[in-house]
């Protein structure tokens, strides 16, 4: 079904703050094999001066994902046939241990390619001290049955 | 936040060591546990299956972060790492016995002022291109 393009611009609000975690990081850091002891030892991190352990490059979707505004039955999204098109994150910092980060996101784009739906959200990352943090910009695409 | 390759040290052309990455499901099912990314594309053979797929895929965003494991290995500080986009272009297709490998290759694609450049990068598995467009944006030292 064609995705509800009354939806393109709406932003949504604030997500709940996010308190990111030294153990999240050396989670997602050991999910995807990245040895770095940049991401799980702080005296390391330290070292290459940042105040504390810091992410990897694609943390950030861990914090950007999903958002209330995709879930809204009027969107008409069949999440099933959703896979993943395009993902960009433009960095102000690194997102670092003890962070508390709330992202807020639009809609930004809703079109049709052929048999399928293409959508992109793009997401502002910021402390809860309004520091900014990161940009992300998603595109999913919803296969057509 | 001092990347350990030196600006004047690379030019445009310049390549950075291919990596071949082992994916297996065990990482996948790590990787939806990390990232929230529950989705059984990524887990269940035969929903995976129903919906079109060969088999169970990885998480386009863990094959768009051995790239940046690739970047952040060669620049030597995730923090020098200022842009970083990729397209996925097909799915890497993770087979319960055996997995799946995924080669990167990328090279240094333009020199920007400040001590930028662009790290163009491919990512290969099964002998199909499964990320396009994949650029970084690194500040190196």
């Amino acid at each position: 079904m064609a995705l509800n393009r009354d939806f393109i611009g709406r932003s949504f609000p604030p997500s709940e703050p996010y308190e990111v975690s030294r153990i999240k990081i050396r989670e997602f850091a050991d999910a995807i094999g990245d040895r770095d002891p940049i991401y799980r030892d702080a005296e390391a991190a330290k070292a290459a001066g940042h105040p504390d352990v810091i992410a990897p490059p694609t943390f950030p979707i861990v914090v950007s994902l999903g958002g209330p505004g995709l879930a809204d039955p009027d969107l008409n999204l069949n999440y099933a046939m959703v896979v993943h098109g395009e993902q960009r994150f433009e960095y102000t910092r690194p997102i670092q241990a003890g962070d508390v980060v709330t992202c807020t996101s639009t809609i930004t784009e809703i079109r049709s390619i052929g048999n399928n739906e293409k959508m992109v959200i793009e997401t502002d990352i910021r402390t809860v001290g309004g520091e900014p943090i990161c940009k992300t910009y998603n595109t999913i695409v919803e296969r057509g049955a | 936040m001092t990347a350990k390759v030196n600006y004047a040290d690379v030019e445009v052309g310049t390549e950075i060591p291919a990596q071949t990455y082992h994916v297996d499901r065990l990482n996948l099912v790590m990787y939806a546990g990390a990232s929230g990314d529950f989705n059984p594309i990524h887990w269940r053979e035969s929903l995976a299956k129903a919906v079109g797929l060969p088999d169970v895929i990885a998480h386009g965003m863990y094959t768009m972060a051995q790239g940046g494991r690739y970047v952040t290995d060669w620049a030597g500080d995730p923090g020098a790492v200022l842009d970083y986009g990729v397209r996925f272009s097909a799915p890497v297709v993770v087979p319960d016995e055996g997995g799946a490998d995924l080669e990167i290759t990328g090279k240094v694609e333009e020199k920007l002022d400040g001590n930028r450049v662009v790290v163009a990068l491919t990512a290969r598995s099964a002998g199909q291109k499964v990320l396009t467009r994949a650029k970084a944006v690194v500040r190196l030292g």
